[in-house]
């Protein structure tokens, strides 16, 4: 055993160099912009950007109405299918997935060619339509981290009782989702959104076909022709990531671990 | 809040649906799950479709394979054929090119394929050392929440990482070059290349090994270690007889999942390497925005055969999926 525990801390080390060694690298490089000494002067340039916050401040925008309309659409979905129509289940699972075997160029192509000012839906003839299909993009993107998310916060309510309680209440389909089915699994819900916030945020492929003013076209774009300022951008992205995955696990402290009856 | 309720809704759950014992409400039960069906039909399934069939038309509109054979461009792949022929039979190096799409699927397949076994192969090692290493318990917390951030951290911001790392100014080359004396630039690295790539995707490849394969290896039960023990089973047998046959699913559907994820990603390779290196997201992406194959349908071939690999690649997964599950319940 004590040679496993060797070969264990061996690979750990080096796993941690792979991963520690690049972030560093980047540090140093995004702080090398004054000549000879350490300074934050990218962070600076960067962060004073005019373009930097606008296109910072509609990613967010995006994102939050992503998070938005994914919940709009897969809490009642979900909710439903655990109540009345389980024999649906797998079909649900597998639409959810397919956005995994799908790749987003290629949907957000067949948006293009779908949606054009001459179709009969042509989402792409003004700019309002074409953010709004931006945010329907990155929803179905978002789809199997939200469905996976509010499923898991699902199972761990009684669904059958809180339903028929608030029925008895008097309380109709819209009452029961908004009040009493959301409030239950909002933890989940909030660590599907903030997975959904890293993974919007810096989305370069659809936002850049859809011709989108988004932080991801805009960090492509300084990539391509300044030296010091990607690395700091680098940085900042991982930070925000960073600070989304953490959320998640603060949160998933607080959610209920099991049902306090199966359902 | 009962006992009593309890058991009746477990019964009636288990043995009737609702739907079924009531089948003339149907219509207002399915009313329910309309807006996600219709989402889905619209955004998801209908757009692919477009383009599935798209592939198999031509500027008419008539059905027609071309675009399907135009992939392949028949003359220059018997030119290549002849040429790798050649080359063959004589010894030389006839540096013979693929036609350009057949290339970039084929570079594309190489990088996701080499990505995902070494992401796979370095990810379960991860996580064997922090399941069963005999690591500190902070140790594994830690290395899993890193992982939950790592495997998110992908698309441009990682392509700056890496040429902030491994670019011709990076800190790694820099220190190699200085302290060690070896300059990887003269001896052929490249971060615009198939291995700067590659190295740069187990970035996100690793982390989602390890938080997907992490609960598999926690599904090994001790007493299956024990049992193996008690019956005179040797450390060797243990793994070669028990462990790997019941991660081998799992681990493969990993893999297969890690190839899906790096073949439809796009946005670290052109961060990193513009459009030099010609893998087959970058071919569609240059193809929508300005139509360089000069035919709008090769374009719907193109997307068709992605979603062809990716497809076949996710049934795969499923299999593999299914037949882990027996064990790892």
């Amino acid at each position: 055993m004590k040679s496993g525990r060797f070969w264990a801390w061996v690979v750990f080390a080096l796993g941690a160099a792979y991963f520690f060694i690049p972030l560093i690298a980047t540090v140093e490089f995004s702080m090398r912009m004054r000549r000879g000494v350490y300074s934050f002067d990218a962070y600076e340039v960067v962060l004073g950007d005019p373009r930097f916050q606008a296109t910072f401040g509609y990613s967010v925008l995006a994102a939050i109405f992503t998070i938005i309309l994914g919940v709009l659409i897969v809490v009642p979905t979900a909710y439903w299918i655990r109540l009345r129509l389980p024999q649906l289940r797998p079909v649900v699972e597998f639409i959810t997935l397919l956005p995994l075997v799908i790749p987003a160029i290629v949907i957000v192509f067949g948006y293009i060619r779908m949606y054009g000012s001459n179709s009969p839906l042509p989402f792409l003839a003004s700019d309002t339509g074409t953010n709004a299909l931006l945010v329907i993009g990155y929803a179905t993107l978002a789809l199997p981290y939200m469905y996976r998310a509010v499923d898991t916060g699902l199972r761990t309510i009684d669904v059958r009782t809180l339903t028929e309680a608030a029925q008895i209440l008097g309380a109709g389909w819209c009452t029961i989702i908004a009040r009493v089915i959301l409030p239950n699994v909002l933890i989940a819900v909030l660590s599907g959104a903030f997975l959904t916030f890293a993974i919007v945020l810096g989305e370069f492929t659809m936002a850049s076909l859809l011709n989108r003013p988004a932080f991801g076209p805009y960090l492509q774009n300084i990539g391509a022709n300044r030296a010091y300022e990607p690395a700091a951008l680098a940085i900042i992205a991982f930070a925000i990531t960073w600070a989304c995955m953490s959320l998640i696990q603060i949160l998933s402290r607080f959610a209920p671990r099991s049902a306090n009856r199966p359902n | 809040m009962t006992d009593l309720s309890l058991s009746d809704h477990a019964i009636a759950g288990k043995t009737a649906p609702p739907s079924e014992a009531r089948a003339f409400r149907l219509p207002t039960q399915w009313l329910g799950v309309a807006p996600f069906f219709i989402f889905a039909i619209m955004f998801l399934v209908l757009p692919t479709l477009y383009l599935v069939l798209g592939a198999f038309q031509n500027a008419a509109g008539t059905f027609t394979f071309d675009n399907i054979v135009g992939i392949f461009d028949p003359p220059n792949l018997s030119n290549y054929i002849q040429c790798q022929y050649d080359s063959w039979i004589s010894w030389v190096d006839g540096n013979c090119r693929l036609p350009t799409i057949l290339a970039a699927y084929w570079i594309s397949i190489k990088i996701s394929l080499a990505s995902s076994l070494i992401g796979a192969f370095a990810g379960l090692a991860i996580a064997i050392a922090i399941v069963r290493g005999g690591l500190p318990n902070w140790i594994r917390s830690a290395t899993l929440t890193f992982s939950g951030v790592a495997s998110n951290f992908a698309g441009v911001p990682l392509a700056f990482a890496f040429l902030a790392t491994l670019g011709r100014l990076g800190l790694a080359t820099v220190i190699l070059n200085t302290v060690f004396g070896l300059n990887i630039y003269a001896h052929g690295f490249n971060i615009l290349s198939f291995w700067g790539l590659t190295l740069t995707y187990v970035y996100f490849q690793i982390p989602l090994m390890v938080v997907i394969i992490t609960p598999a290896i926690d599904g090994l039960k001790k007493e299956w270690g024990e049992a193996a023990a008690t019956l005179g089973a040797t450390t060797a047998q243990y793994w070669r007889m028990v462990v790997i046959p019941v991660i081998w699913p799992s681990f493969l559907g990993t893999v297969i999942l890690l190839f899906a994820n790096a073949f439809g990603a796009i946005a670290t390779a052109y961060a990193l390497t513009g459009s030099s290196l010609n893998i087959i997201p970058i071919v569609l992406y240059a193809q929508i925005r300005g139509d360089v194959l000069h035919n709008p349908h090769l374009g719907y071939a193109i997307a068709f055969g992605m979603i062809v690999i990716t497809g076949l690649a996710n049934v795969f997964y499923i299999w593999f999926r299914t037949r882990s599950e027996r064990w790892l319940k």
